[in-house]
C-alpha cells in the first residue's frame, strides 16, 4: 500500500513539473517565433475580421491557390 | 472545389439549428422554471400525475436546456462560424452538405425521442446521462457525423490557419466524444441476464469507480460543453461585432492549452468527503484552484478586447451581452474553484449553494453568450436587421435581475442549510432535524423561482425579437461588416 502511494506521490509531482515545463516552453516558443519573424500570431486576430468568402486569406493554404481561382 | 465567383455562405444547416435552439430553450427553461416553484410549492407536484413529478422534469429540464437548447446553439454557431473563418462554403460539397442535414434530423429525432423516454420515467439514472443505451448508440452517431463535418470543412479551407474558434470547436468535440463513450458503457440487462426490458441497462462501473467515472464525465461535460465551446463563440462573436481584433491572440492559444491540461483533472472536487480515495479528492480540489488561471486568461483577454472600445456597450446591446456573459463566465469560474477548497466544500456540499453556482455559469455565461451569438448570426442569416434594440435591452436587464436574484437566493439558503446541518448542542446532538432546514429554506426557493421566470421572461422577449427579425423586419442591403443593424 505504502508502495503505491509513494509511486503515485513522485508520478503527481513530476507529471505537474513536466507540465509546467511544457506550459512555460509553449510561451517562450510563442514569443520566440515572434521576435525571430519566423510567425506574427497577432495577425491571426483579423481572421474573424476578415471573414468574407471572397476575403483574401491571412495566410493562404497553399501558394497556388490563388492562381487555381 | 469550384471557383469563387458569386459563392456565399450557406446558413440552411445554422437556420434550422437557430429555431431548434429557440424551440429547446423555451422547453427547457419553462420546465426549470415549474421545478423551481415545484419546490417552494409542493402542491404543483401533483399537475399532471406521474409527468409532472419533479422526479420526471428534472433530467427534462437539464438535457432540454444542455442538450437542446445549448448544443443547438452550439451546433448553429459551428455551421455559420466554422465556414466564415475558414472561408469556405458549405454549398461547395455535396457530401458535407447531406452530412450536416442528416446531423440535424437526425440530431431532431434524438431530441423527440429523449423526452418522450424521460417522461416515461426510463432513466439509467446517472445526472446528465439517463438516456439509455438504444439512445445512446443514437447520440454517438449524431456526435460522429458533427465531427465529420468539423474536420470535412477543415480539409477543404482555404485559410491555412485554424482560428482560435476552431481549436474550442475541435476540443469540444473531442472532449464530449471521449466522456460520452467512457461513462455511457453500461449493460443491457435483457440480453445478458434475461431479465428488463430491452432497453434497460445498468452501469459496467461499480460503486465508487461507478461514481468516479460519473463525476469524470459530469464535470468535464460541463467544461466541454458549457465552457469550451461557449468560449469557441465569444472569441469569433465578439470581435467580430465590435470590429475589434482579440486583444492577444497568443493569450488565447496559452489559456487554450491551460484549459486543456487542468480541466479533465478537476471532477474529483465533485466527490470530497465521499467514498473515493483521499487523493482523488486532494488532486480535484488543486486542479480545480489553479483553474482559475486558465479560465480568467481566456476571461481577461475578452475583456480587454474592448479596450478602448467600452463606449460600445452603451452603444451595442449585443457587445453589452457578450461583455456580461465573460463577466459572468469570471464569476463562476472563481466560485467553482473556492466551492472546491475542502474546508469550504464541507459547507457546501449537497446544498442550494451548488445549483445557485450552476445557474450564474449558465444563465449568465451560457445563456447571454448563446443569444447574443444568434442575434448577431440572423441579420446575416436573414437578410433583415434586428427588430428591436428597445426589447434587447429590456429583456437584458429583467434577465439579469433574474440571475442576480437566483444566485443571491441560493447562496444565502445553501450556507443556511450548510450552517444548519452541522450545527450541535452542547452535548453534541444535532441541534436540528432535517424538516427544520426544509421549512426555513422556503422563502429562499420562492425568490430563485422567481428569478428563474424573470429569465424566461426574458427569453420570450428574446424569441419575438427574433420571430419578428425573421418574418418582418426591414430588410438589408449588404451583409453588415462588424455591428448588427437593429431597429430602435
Amino acid at each position: 500500500m505504502e508502495t503505491i502511494r509513494e509511486i503515485q506521490a513522485y508520478a503527481y509531482i513530476v507529471a505537474t513539473i513536466f507540465l509546467v515545463v511544457m506550459m512555460y516552453s509553449y510561451l517562450y516558443h510563442l514569443y520566440k517565433a515572434e521576435k525571430k519573424g519566423t510567425r506574427n500570431y497577432e495577425q491571426y486576430g483579423n481572421i474573424a475580421l476578415h471573414d468574407n468568402i471572397d476575403d483574401a486569406p491571412i495566410e493562404n493554404r497553399t501558394p497556388s491557390n490563388k492562381e487555381k481561382e | 472545389m469550384q471557383a469563387r465567383d458569386a459563392l456565399n455562405y450557406d446558413y440552411s444547416v445554422a437556420k434550422c439549428f437557430t429555431y431548434a435552439a429557440i424551440l429547446f430553450g423555451i422547453v427547457g427553461m419553462l420546465i426549470g422554471v415549474v421545478i423551481a416553484y415545484q419546490m417552494a410549492f409542493p402542491e404543483l407536484n401533483y399537475l399532471a400525475g406521474e409527468y409532472g413529478t419533479y422526479s420526471r422534469l428534472r433530467p427534462l429540464h437539464t438535457s432540454g436546456v444542455i442538450f437542446g437548447f445549448l448544443l443547438s446553439g452550439i451546433f448553429a454557431a459551428w455551421y455559420y462560424i466554422g465556414q466564415r473563418v475558414l472561408k469556405v462554403s458549405l454549398a461547395e460539397s455535396k457530401f458535407l452538405m447531406f452530412i450536416s442535414k442528416l446531423h440535424f434530423w437526425l440530431y431532431m429525432i434524438l431530441m423527440v425521442i429523449a423526452v418522450v423516454t424521460l417522461f416515461m420515467g426510463i432513466s439509467t439514472s446517472k445526472e446528465y446521462a439517463e438516456l439509455e443505451w438504444p439512445l445512446d448508440i443514437l447520440v454517438v452517431v449524431v456526435w460522429v457525423l458533427w465531427g465529420l463535418n468539423i474536420f470535412g470543412l477543415i480539409g477543404i479551407r482555404r485559410e491555412k490557419t485554424l482560428y482560435i474558434s476552431i481549436w474550442y470547436f475541435i476540443a469540444s468535440f473531442l472532449g464530449v466524444a471521449m466522456l460520452y463513450l467512457f461513462n455511457n458503457m453500461e449493460v443491457p440487462t435483457y440480453f445478458v441476464a434475461g431479465t428488463g426490458k430491452w432497453y434497460h441497462s445498468v452501469s459496467m462501473y461499480a460503486g465508487s469507480n461507478d461514481a468516479m467515472v460519473q463525476w469524470w464525465y459530469g464535470h468535464n461535460a460541463v467544461g466541454f460543453v458549457f465552457t469550451v465551446p461557449i468560449i469557441a463563440m465569444i472569441y469569433y462573436f465578439l470581435p467580430k461585432e465590435s470590429g475589434q481584433p482579440v486583444f492577444s491572440y497568443k493569450l488565447s492559444l496559452l489559456s487554450f492549452w491551460g484549459l486543456m491540461f487542468v480541466y479533465l483533472w478537476a471532477g474529483g472536487h465533485h466527490l470530497i468527503y465521499s467514498t473515493v480515495p483521499d487523493w482523488v479528492q486532494t488532486m480535484g480540489s488543486i486542479f480545480s484552484i489553479i483553474l482559475i488561471l486558465p479560465s480568467w486568461g481566456s476571461a481577461i483577454n475578452i475583456l480587454l478586447t474592448m479596450k478602448g472600445q467600452w463606449g460600445q456597450l452603451k452603444e451595442n446591446p449585443l457587445v453589452k451581452l457578450m461583455i456580461f456573459a465573460s463577466t459572468f463566465y469570471m464569476f463562476s469560474t472563481l466560485e467553482g474553484p473556492i466551492l472546491s477548497i475542502k474546508s469550504v466544500n464541507a459547507l457546501a456540499h449537497f446544498t442550494d449553494w451548488i445549483p445557485g453556482h450552476v445557474h450564474d455559469g449558465t444563465l449568465g455565461w451560457v445563456g447571454f453568450m448563446t443569444m447574443a451569438a444568434l442575434f448577431h448570426m440572423a441579420p446575416r442569416m436573414f437578410k433583415r436587421e434586428i427588430y428591436s434594440k428597445k426589447l434587447i435591452e429590456a429583456q437584458f436587464w429583467i434577465q439579469t435581475t433574474g440571475i442576480i436574484l437566483y444566485f443571491s437566493s441560493m447562496w444565502i439558503a445553501g450556507i443556511t442549510q450548510g450552517m444548519m446541518w452541522r450545527a450541535t448542542d452542547q452535548f453534541g446532538n444535532l441541534a436540528y432535524s432535517f424538516i427544520d432546514t426544509v421549512t426555513v429554506l422556503i422563502p429562499y426557493y420562492a425568490i430563485r423561482a422567481t428569478g428563474g421566470l424573470l429569465y424566461l421572461i426574458g427569453f420570450f422577449m428574446f424569441t419575438y425579437n427574433m420571430y419578428k427579425t425573421m418574418t418582418a423586419s426591414k430588410a438589408i442591403e449588404s451583409e453588415p461588416q462588424n455591428a448588427s443593424p437593429m431597429a430602435a
